[in-house]
């Protein structure tokens, strides 16, 4: 929002989103939105945990910027340094800057996360709808295919999956997704379940609203606010599992910092120099408690049952 | 002797499947004149919000005929059945899209059918059912229930039918609003030249609203009779007596006739 606003075309804004005399379809929408930012910002953890994803997006974005060393020179003399002025979060192995590289880490985790929300949502919301929404063979179907992938162990299935594919971070992007897209098609079956049936889905079908608009116009605007909220929460599980195939080898190969594999090849030092294991590990750890934070903020916001 | 403008003949529905297989509705028949107004009353689970899901084309696999001014329901396109028939739901806080505005809600019957002039057209709707314009950009969690139910009758309206099923239009509202929705109901009839088909288990809303009406009873029209019947409480069958009889005040002896009736 702008500063330079005087304080009487400011009174105007607040009065123009908290006026009941809404006369576009805009100002509808930037209430609803102004309403929801208020809402959230009462939420002091979700703001939290979205200040910490903030500050991750914006060190992966500018990581050149914000980093201090080059996250793979390596400087075999200042091999294991402790944490100091020079090399904030001290040096591994190799005398390369863990700082530098947690840093260029957000840029893997992100990948990761966007990568693979981006393939589980679409493919589980659009299962989960279909099923719930067509019924019959093709609920059954669809809902059987869902419980095989569902009762596969998610990281023993990314781990034969990697390991066929080869290891790397699009094998590691795929193995992943293959497991994370079951729990939302289920979800968003249940929500479609329970819309499917009700008074204004019937009302549209009376005024002649073709199956395609009735899933995409009425079905989806309701089942996607739980989505969102349950892939924000899966989010965490995403960078534990990515961190947890890096740790075994088969994820990001080296020399990229991905954060598992960090902690894997920190975990020979560990007793000596523990900051090798315990930065990168906080880092996974604090990623995924603000994403997990951010997540139960936005079904407080998003979730019309939890709301008041 | 005019056609009738909706015509139910014989019309039979079966729910369930295998050993739950029920029969909802058993052979129920009754006709509209243009612009009249028909009751249906009787007992919850009587079948009678059924008849009209059947009209409405929600179910479609009943037996029997349904005739739309004239032409079996069967046979007309669906289009074409939307834009004569329109129906209002019982319960307003269910029959409205949460994440809708108003004037999507509004809107959306007119693009389905390729309607121009939409913007004019929703606002005088929305003055129609005394509104105004100016709850063209709410959500429906903004409105009270009245007014919900008011959106719900422009809906039905925008399509500009001339047959309207209404199902329990006031069962869900507060007293004071139930006044209020019939007779907007009652004005819009005349105004619009509108055929109602009204559902309620409220013998005093059909009086005021309907010319003649049915008592259903377990999927069948036990008796229909005319308004002044009605207000003269002299019924041929004995069942619509005890029923007009129990809707004039609670009667402990009279709930157990009712009862053992079964």
């Amino acid at each position: 929002m702008s500063t330079d606003l005087s304080s009487a075309p400011r009174r105007g804004l607040s009065h123009w989103l908290s006026t009941d005399e809404i006369t576009s379809g805009r100002q509808a929408a930037a209430q609803r939105a102004y309403w929801g930012f208020v809402g959230f910002m009462g939420n002091p953890l979700a703001v939290i945990g979205a200040l910490i994803i903030l500050l991750l997006i914006i060190s992966a974005a500018f990581a050149p910027l914000v980093a201090t060393h080059d996250p793979i020179a390596q400087n075999l003399r200042a091999a294991l340094q402790p944490p100091s002025a020079a090399n904030w979060f001290g040096t591994d192995e190799l005398g390369r800057d863990i700082y530098s590289r947690i840093v260029y880490g957000a840029r893997i985790t992100l990948t990761i996360v966007v990568l693979v929300s981006v393939i589980v949502g679409p493919i589980g919301l659009f299962v989960g709808m279909l099923a719930g929404f067509v019924g019959g063979w093709t609920d059954r179907i669809l809902m059987r295919i869902t419980d095989i992938f569902l009762s596969f162990p998610s990281l023993v299935l990314a781990l034969a999956f990697a390991a066929a594919l080869g290891p790397g971070l699009e094998n590691a992007v795929i193995a992943i997704a293959l497991t994370a897209w079951p729990p939302i098609a289920r979800l968003a079956r249940a929500e479609t379940l329970t819309i499917r049936s009700s008074d204004f889905i019937a009302a549209a079908r009376l005024v002649g609203a073709s199956r395609l608009r009735l899933l995409f116009r009425h079905v989806l605007p309701l089942c996607l606010p739980s989505v969102i909220v349950r892939l924000c929460l899966n989010m965490a599980g995403i960078i534990l599992t990515a961190a947890g195939l890096g740790f075994l080898g088969l994820g990001a190969q080296p020399p990229s910092p991905e954060w598992g594999a960090m902690t894997s090849a920190g975990r020979r030092f560990m007793l000596d120099s523990w900051w090798v294991v315990t930065m990168p590990g906080s880092a996974i750890l604090i990623v995924s408690l603000a994403f997990n934070l951010f997540g139960d903020g936005l079904r407080d916001l998003l979730d019309p049952r939890h709301s008041k | 002797m005019t056609a009738p403008m909706l015509e139910v003949e014989n019309l039979s529905l079966h729910l369930g499947e295998g050993t739950r297989r029920r029969l909802i509705l058993d052979g129920v028949s009754f006709s509209l004149k243009p612009g009249e107004s028909f009751g249906l009353a009787g007992e919850s689970g009587s079948g009678k919000s059924t008849v009209l899901r059947c009209i409405a084309g929600l179910y479609r696999h009943w037996t029997g005929t349904i005739r739309l001014d004239g032409e079996p329901l069967a046979a007309r396109p669906e289009k074409d059945r939307c834009r004569l028939v329109q129906m209002v739901f019982q319960d307003p806080y269910g029959s409205l899209h949460p994440r809708h505005k108003i004037d999507t809600i509004l809107a959306e019957p007119l693009r389905i059918h390729g309607m121009g002039d939409v913007d004019r057209r929703v606002d005088r709707i929305l003055t129609q059912v005394g509104l105004g314009p100016r709850f063209r950009y709410r959500y429906p969690h903004q409105l009270s229930g009245g007014q919900r139910q008011r959106v719900a009758i422009a809906r039905a309206l925008m399509l500009e039918p001339r047959i309207l099923l209404l199902d329990e239009p006031t069962s869900a509202l507060d007293v004071s609003i139930q006044a209020e929705i019939l007779n907007l109901l009652a004005d819009l009839r005349t105004e619009l030249d509108l055929t109602f088909l009204l559902v309620s288990h409220d013998l005093a809303v059909i009086e005021h609203m309907c010319h003649s009406l049915a008592i259903m009873r377990a999927g069948r029209i036990v008796e229909t009779l005319s308004r002044e019947t009605l207000a003269h409480g002299t019924p041929e069958a004995s069942y619509t007596a005890a029923l007009i009889k129990a809707s004039e005040r609670y009667d402990r002896e009279l709930a157990g006739v009712l009862a053992r009736e079964d």
